[in-house]
């Protein structure tokens, strides 16, 4: 069975600035893979350019074994929170329904298949309740819930979600988690989601890929995210400790530490 | 009231209050008001040089409201979305006052052209008016599910394989065309009014796509009816009455709903 996801050597850079250089790394049908690194180390310029959102100097993108740009229906994305004006004229369930046929010309009904379909989903990622809300008026966890209703709608075999637990209270994180969770080990599809700080993924994250200064690690998570592993990746001394079932990742003082990804209990004396 | 000359004002009237209707709620769906604003602009300044020329009006204002939605749709894909349209608006503006400089006559026409007169647009005008208003609303109904998907998350619809710019390019062709035919009507500062106010108050008051715009034409009809009864009662333009039944009929919307959500 081919990847479902493969990228291989990709330099990608913005304004002179090398971003992503050199990252290679893949993904199984059915793997549920963490993108871990802080902010501004270019998570969501890899995402981007994975989703053809994002041109690249040198590398290959391939899914499921074939170019991106032929894949197109085989890929589900679900972005960053967005803000919407507040009278936009479009209900959860208009959104989730689009997910289906955006670029089919006409007006064509749907079916009661297709119908049934959106529903069940719906109901599925728990916003049954939400169909006939207007999309601007959901909170970030309800956004969340919707746009992977939205992705999934078309059968991907491989999701793409940028920062989908970023402002969410610990409940909606769980939920999320354990609806991707899933999602992948059910469903097969293969997640690739990006995340600053990654401990509310270890229990269910088979893979991870560490990002920064441009470079990555990647590998099943207990074999990446150690000393030695990221200490490579850093170019410096870091520890990694466990602390019931956590993890952190500290930096020795004197070190910058503006690349650690965030942690909420970090402290760096 | 209905007959002679304002039969034909209320055909046409129909037919571009159902344009206005539909082009106008992707407009304002899209964020593409000022675009919208500045366009007919363009087509004043082609309307301006066609007659000084003297050729039709109607071919100058058409082929410059392209070249003005194209400027626009070339310009803003390098950002500065504002400012791009806003410097082709006024010099569109420019150009039109420039080449009207050159003309001696038809001070009237350029009123016209700028305010509108519905009762100047003969019946030879109806069928050609026809055929772009079925153009403009048969291609809306063709893209409708691309419109909106871009509309509101753009960058799941260029994920998704929907080429973005065409699109946009696209549907600003469609504003020139709608914009060739409602200037003369309406006027080239005044069309804006109905194509912003009525999809502007829809959307407050229903929140299904297809029904608000549904809402958005029948309000863009009433306005320009109410318009032409105003206009023909008391002898001032059309123009007016549109501009303010528009702003009218967004207010009571927003009445309506601030109403419904408290």
């Amino acid at each position: 069975m081919p990847d479902a996801l493969s990228v291989e050597h990709l330099t990608v850079t913005l304004h002179g600035r090398t971003i992503l250089d050199d990252v290679s790394f893949s993904i199984q049908p059915g793997e549920f893979t963490g993108l871990i690194g802080s902010n501004g180390v270019g998570k969501t310029t890899l995402l981007r350019a994975i989703l053809g959102l994002q041109p690249y100097e040198t590398g290959t993108i391939s899914v499921n074994g074939e170019p991106r740009d032929l894949q197109h229906a085989a890929i589900g994305y679900v972005p960053q929170k967005i803000a919407l004006d507040s009278d936009v004229p479009l209900r959860v369930i208009d959104f989730v329904t689009l997910g289906l046929d955006a670029e089919r010309w006409g007006l064509r009904r749907r079916s009661a298949a297709q119908r049934d379909r959106v529903a069940a989903l719906l109901e599925a990622v728990g916003g049954a309740h939400l169909a006939t809300k207007r999309l601007s008026e959901l909170s970030g966890g309800e956004q969340q819930r919707v746009f992977i209703a939205h992705a999934l709608v078309r059968e991907p075999s491989l999701l793409l979600l940028d920062e989908p637990l970023a402002s969410l209270d610990p409940r909606n994180v769980q939920e999320i988690v354990a609806l991707l969770h899933r999602l992948a080990h059910e469903h097969h599809v293969a997640i690739l989601l990006s995340a600053h700080e990654m401990n509310a993924l270890l229990p269910v994250m088979d893979r991870v890929v560490y990002l920064t200064g441009g470079h990555c690690a990647s590998g099943p998570t207990n074999e990446v995210v150690q000393t030695d592993v990221l200490s490579a990746l850093y170019g410096h001394h870091v520890d990694v400790l466990q602390v019931h079932g956590r993890v952190f990742v500290i930096a020795e003082p004197n070190d910058a530490t503006d690349n650690l990804p965030e942690h909420p209990t970090l402290t760096v004396h | 009231m209905f007959s002679g000359f304002m039969i034909n004002a209320w055909q046409v009237g129909t037919i571009v209050a159902i344009v206005a209707g539909v082009v106008g709620f992707v407009v304002v769906l899209r964020g593409d008001v000022f675009a919208a604003h500045a366009v007919p602009n363009g087509a004043f300044a082609g309307a301006a040089g066609a007659s000084v020329v003297g050729l039709s009006p109607l071919l100058g204002l058409g082929v410059f409201a392209l070249i003005a939605a194209l400027g626009i749709g070339v310009l803003r894909r390098f950002g500065q979305r504002d400012a791009t349209t806003a410097l082709v608006l006024v010099l569109s503006l420019a150009t039109g006052s420039a080449l009207l400089s050159q003309s001696t006559q038809y001070a009237s026409s350029t009123y016209a052209l700028l305010f509108g007169e519905i009762l100047g647009v003969s019946s030879a005008h109806l069928i050609p008016l026809l055929a772009l208003g079925a153009t403009c609303v048969g291609a809306v109904a063709l893209r409708w599910r691309a419109l909106l998907l871009s509309a509101v998350t753009p960058d799941i619809a260029s994920a998704r394989g929907l080429r973005q710019g065409r699109l946009d390019a696209g549907f600003l062709v469609i504003v020139a065309l709608a914009t060739t035919m409602t200037v003369p009507v309406v006027g080239a500062l005044l069309v804006f009014s109905l194509m912003v106010g009525p999809p502007a108050a829809a959307r407050l008051l229903v929140s299904r796509p297809g029904r608000a715009m549904g809402l958005a034409t029948l309000l863009s009809l009433v306005v320009l009816w109410s318009a032409l009864v105003a206009a023909y009662e008391t002898n001032w333009p059309v123009g007016f009455f549109v501009s303010t039944g528009s702003t009218l009929v967004y207010l009571v919307a927003r009445r309506i709903s601030q109403h419904g959500t408290e």
